[in-house]
């Protein structure tokens, strides 16, 4: 973990806030998931996600990538709407081209980590920069194997997802997102399906990448990953954002019974 | 005789535990299956004893085994099979993507497509096809090509029309399943790395569905190679058509229906072990450990004689 790969997007281009959420609302059928979520993240930021099973945090971050259509209000990343464009005060619907585009920008990282089956690790992070991108085979094999590396694992560049361990192919799924080259990178809670023993190794890459400016979006349960790295943290309960502020303030000295009744529950 | 021990647990053979001494045990004694095998074993033989005496002219078969036309006829029943898969195979998978699509046009046409060549018997399409001059008079390409209909549609193009077409739909729905059974997942991490549809379902989709798509896939060319007999409907010269003939021609009608059978058997065997070597290689990666192939498995047995514990790997 010592070659820094420097993130130079992380700063964004629009000069405002990366993350911009006004009133997001989301719901499946009848199920109302989120109830108007305001907030914002700025660049080069560590911004935290907890709260309870069900409570929307992961439907919002994946709302930030159009991986879910928001119903009502307005979400932006770095200054453009998400999924939508604006002419002349009318929305219009962005093509699966204008969306995938969009995303290339994004990194995302999965609780089932959702590696390739098919690919070698190397291939795994490979595929995105020679497909999307149209990199070289030689040049993005090269960023694959300086990426693999970097979080740890450039002995491993051969082996199929099914023959490492589940905290391995986390960190290959991060270097698979950061083989784009991402402005923000969003991890839904990554270190949820891993064993208790494999969590370290993945936290350390995502402290790694947190040092060097990189702007992150993480839904997770680890409240110390949240207090030692994050920059500002949110609790989120039923929808709604319950409470907002630096890690330490909302997990030290939480004002709101829900808060509290959660933070006794996994502290 | 001694009984399995757990061998699982123990180190690499390079250094080899002190091993514990094997348990002393009586098996169980499984008298049915002796009674079984003599019973199944005396059917057989009444069986073979009423066929041999029977009124049938078995020299004729080895006679005819290889006979010209016998010949031509297998090499045009194993052509349209091969042919009819390929547009069965290449034709479903369009339709399973046609049928997944956004589009509500192109998944109603594939939805309708199954539901008429899934719905109607082969055996009708076939006639159908032999007799669609009725409809169509002339097959008029413009500045191509021009002909009478039934010049056009001759019986091998007809029985490829038929067959081909019908398979498809059944490979629609099977290759609809494979798509289906990949992990929703793969494509949410695809689409989120920035990946269009189409280069996902590609590059990520497809080859995870082959795992789930060539078993049953396997079992449709073995079917089709049976159902290709029905292509006598449209005067194609197969298989069985032949046997027919050259039994008419030479009185042995029946000996000569033995004999496709027999063809068809060879080819169907021949096909099934092709499947299993087929679907060994596309199990790789999702289970830790192959199984072991019949010969592999006939070699332990042997190198481990009745003492089932020296068995396993080969």
């Amino acid at each position: 973990m010592t070659t820094k790969m420097t993130t130079s997007k992380a700063a964004g281009t629009s000069g405002g806030p990366m993350v911009k959420a006004e009133g997001v609302h989301k719901s499946f059928g009848t199920a109302h998931i989120l109830k108007g979520i305001d907030l914002e993240v700025a660049p080069r930021e560590v911004f935290c996600l907890i709260g309870p099973s069900g409570s929307g945090k992961s439907t919002f971050l994946r709302c930030i990538n159009h991986l879910e259509k928001v119903n009502a209000g307005r979400l932006s990343v770095d200054g453009e709407l998400v999924g939508y464009r604006e002419h002349n005060g009318k929305l219009y619907e962005l093509r699966d081209k204008e969306v995938a585009a969009r995303r290339r920008d994004i990194g995302m990282v999965f609780q089932r980590f959702n590696l390739f089956p098919h690919m070698t690790a190397v291939e795994n992070i490979m595929e995105a920069p020679i497909q999307v991108k149209g990199e070289s085979r030689a040049a993005a094999r090269e960023r694959a194997t300086t990426l693999l590396d970097r979080v740890g694992l450039a002995d491993k560049a051969a082996n199929y997802p099914s023959q490492l361990s589940g905290g391995q192919q986390q960190r290959v799924a991060i270097a698979r997102a950061l083989a784009m080259e991402p402005k923000l990178m969003l991890f839904d809670e990554p270190t949820s399906a891993l064993d208790p023993e494999l969590v370290g190794d993945v936290l350390d890459v995502m402290k790694d990448l947190a040092a060097d400016g990189m702007t992150m979006i993480v839904v997770t349960h680890e409240m110390g990953f949240a207090r030692e790295v994050g920059d500002s943290l949110v609790f989120m309960d039923d929808g709604v954002v319950v409470e907002s502020g630096h890690p330490r303030e909302v997990l030290g000295n939480p004002q709101h019974e829900r808060t509290k009744s959660f933070l006794s529950k996994v502290l | 005789m001694s009984v399995d021990v757990d061998k699982s647990a123990q180190p690499p053979a390079d250094a080899p535990p002190p091993q514990p001494e094997p348990l002393k045990a009586i098996p169980v004694r499984h008298y049915g299956r002796w009674v079984a095998a003599v019973v199944v074993l005396g059917l057989v033989a009444l069986l073979g004893r009423a066929f041999a005496s029977g009124n049938v002219n078995w020299d004729a078969i080895p006679q005819y085994m290889f006979n010209a036309d016998i010949l031509k006829g297998l090499r045009n029943t194993l052509l349209i099979t091969v042919l009819s898969m390929i547009i069965g195979i290449v034709l479903g998978v369009i339709l399973a993507v046609m049928r997944q699509s956004k589009n509500p046009v192109t998944s109603t046409v594939a939805w309708f497509y199954v539901w008429f060549f899934r719905g109607t018997p082969v055996y009708v399409q076939l006639f159908l096809w032999f007799n669609l001059g009725l409809v169509f008079q002339y097959i008029d390409i413009m500045p191509i090509y021009k002909d009478e209909w039934s010049d056009f549609m001759t019986p091998f193009l007809c029985a490829l029309l038929g067959l081909g077409l019908n398979e498809a739909a059944y490979m629609a729905e099977i290759c609809r399943a494979g798509l289906n059974a990949v992990d929703e997942g793969q494509t949410e991490a695809a689409h989120a790395l920035g990946m269009s549809h189409a280069k996902t379902l590609r590059r990520i989709i497809v080859p995870q569905a082959m795992r789930v798509i060539v078993p049953p896939t396997g079992n449709e060319v073995i079917n089709m190679l049976k159902t290709s007999s029905l292509v006598i409907a449209v005067q194609y010269y197969d298989l069985l058509q032949a046997a027919q003939n050259v039994g008419r021609d030479s009185g042995v009608v029946v000996e000569m229906l033995i004999l496709a059978a027999a063809w068809y058997l060879i080819a169907t065997t021949v096909l099934s072990i092709g499947q299993y070597y087929l679907e060994r290689y596309y199990a790789r990666g999702s289970s830790r450990q192959l199984p072991l192939t019949p010969l592999q498995r006939a070699k332990a047995k042997l190198s481990g004689g009745f003492n089932r514990s020296a068995g396993g790997a080969a």
